[in-house]
């Protein structure tokens, strides 16, 4: 696990909201022009900084959802209710406001379009954030790689992302949803907890040696980690990325 | 001049603020935060080693291990990730109990797990009552998410020096950065001087 990471202080610089975008009724996508950003790898995060007109401040991390796009980076965030910065971010924030942030940090959970092993995404709610990041740079690319995505949400109508991820579909890109509250009357797909049979289903064989990626809240996380390993996975090959109930 | 957000007033920490460093906020929660999945090393299998820079390596089964003096600590902890967590309480063997009697001419010291990960910190860090390998989590033993059957706890520090499922410390003479340390995250960590990425 060589040091990937760019060499150098990360500085707090100032970024103008270009675009506030809603993708579900809880969450989402905010543009940034960041004019000093020298560039991120898919699934890296940023750092947000808020400060009040007395000077209080409050720092929070946010997952890139954008694949690197010069000095664009694009963010979604969901609402949580007793938040004290995602609720900020996505009912107060708009186009022509400032932000200061800082980034991008974190070496490991990264993808690379260059890299030929098969891919295996395991997201849950908005876990999916720095694997859209992936997927997007995937297509940016135009590698025609085997990437697999398995998406967790409540409801159809909780899927972020959901029209682009449809689009973006084929040429090696699979996309399958479970659904594990409600589903529409003609649903036809999973619709339960992610679990060992649906990852034996899905994941590519641990013989083709995929690199597998899960994002989601804690308990989730757990699970599929844990099942993909009992199924043969190599654990080594497994990078996570957690969230707690709080952290809004 | 900072940048005013307009319009956000935040939720001001009450009462313990002194307590909170830097870009941190509470929670009463326990979040986790690891890189891969959770390993799952059976007690009869495990053991915990002290290796590097001493003449003989010092090895403990589970059951030398917890027969080993132990206390209860209650501290506060902070993640890089920003949370910090208040009076946390903790019961587990003093790092100076297992180093006691070594006689080592090393200033650094590696934490090593299960699962591959490392981190790195000076020695003396992690003595004089600053760093235990606890096995207990608010009177239960400690679960496997949070770094059962045992973890480090290095409270002084960000919470990843404060290494899951650990199984070794190594006594180093030169300092060898670990897992977080190269992939971006400070060599140190001091919450207090929010030492959270290279170069800060």
């Amino acid at each position: 696990m060589a040091g990937t990471a760019v060499l150098g202080r990360l500085t707090w610089q100032v970024a103008d909201v270009i675009e506030v975008a809603s993708e579900t009724p809880r969450v989402k996508t905010i543009v940034f022009d960041a004019p000093n950003w020298t560039g991120h790898r898919a699934g890296q995060h940023v750092d947000i900084r808020l400060t009040a007109e007395d000077g209080y401040r409050a720092e929070r991390s946010y997952s890139i959802a954008s694949a690197p796009d010069g000095t664009r980076i694009e963010l979604t965030v969901e609402r949580l209710d007793d938040g004290e910065v995602s609720p900020y971010l996505t009912e107060e924030l708009r186009p022509g406001d400032q932000i200061e942030l800082r980034g991008p940090v974190g070496g490991y959970f990264v993808w690379e379009p260059s890299r030929n092993a098969p891919v295996l995404l395991v997201g849950g709610g908005s876990g999916v954030v720095p694997l859209m990041a992936m997927i997007r740079a995937r297509a940016a690319a135009g590698a025609d790689i085997d990437m697999r995505l398995l998406f967790s949400s409540r409801s159809w109508e909780d899927v972020i992302y959901r029209d682009e991820l449809g689009h973006l579909e084929g040429s090696g890109l699979r996309v399958i949803h479970t659904l594990t509250r409600s589903q529409p009357p003609s649903w036809t797909g999973y619709a339960r907890r992610v679990d060992g049979a649906m990852l034996a289903d899905i994941a590519p064989s641990p013989s083709a040696k995929p690199r597998v990626y899960v994002c989601g809240p804690t308990p989730f996380v757990e699970a599929v980690a844990t099942a993909l390993v009992r199924i043969g996975h190599d654990a080594g090959a497994i990078r996570t990325e957690r969230f707690g109930p709080t952290g809004g | 001049m900072p940048i005013i957000s307009r319009g956000f007033r935040g939720r001001r920490t009450e009462g313990d603020s002194a307590r909170v460093p830097p870009g941190q906020y509470l929670t009463p929660d326990f979040p986790v935060l690891s890189a891969g999945p959770t390993p799952h090393t059976p007690l009869e299998r495990w053991d915990f080693q002290i290796t590097g820079e001493i003449d003989e390596p010092r090895r403990w089964t589970w059951e030398d291990f917890r027969a080993l003096p132990s206390e209860g600590v209650t501290v506060d902890i902070h993640c890089v990730t920003k949370w910090s967590k208040l009076d946390t309480i903790w019961r587990g063997v003093s790092v100076d109990t297992l180093l006691d009697g070594i006689e080592t001419s090393a200033e650094y010291v590696v934490e090593y797990s299960d699962g591959g990960y490392t981190t790195n910190l000076p020695l003396e860090d992690v003595t004089g009552g600053k760093a235990w390998v606890v096995f207990e989590y608010d009177g239960e033993p400690l679960e496997p998410e949070h770094g059962g059957p045992a973890r480090m706890l290095v409270p002084h520090l960000y919470f990843w020096k404060s290494a899951k499922w650990v199984r070794a410390l190594r006594l180093l003479a030169t300092d060898e950065p670990g897992f977080w340390e190269v992939n971006g995250y400070h060599n140190y960590g001091d919450p207090w001087r929010e030492q959270r990425y290279w170069g800060d």
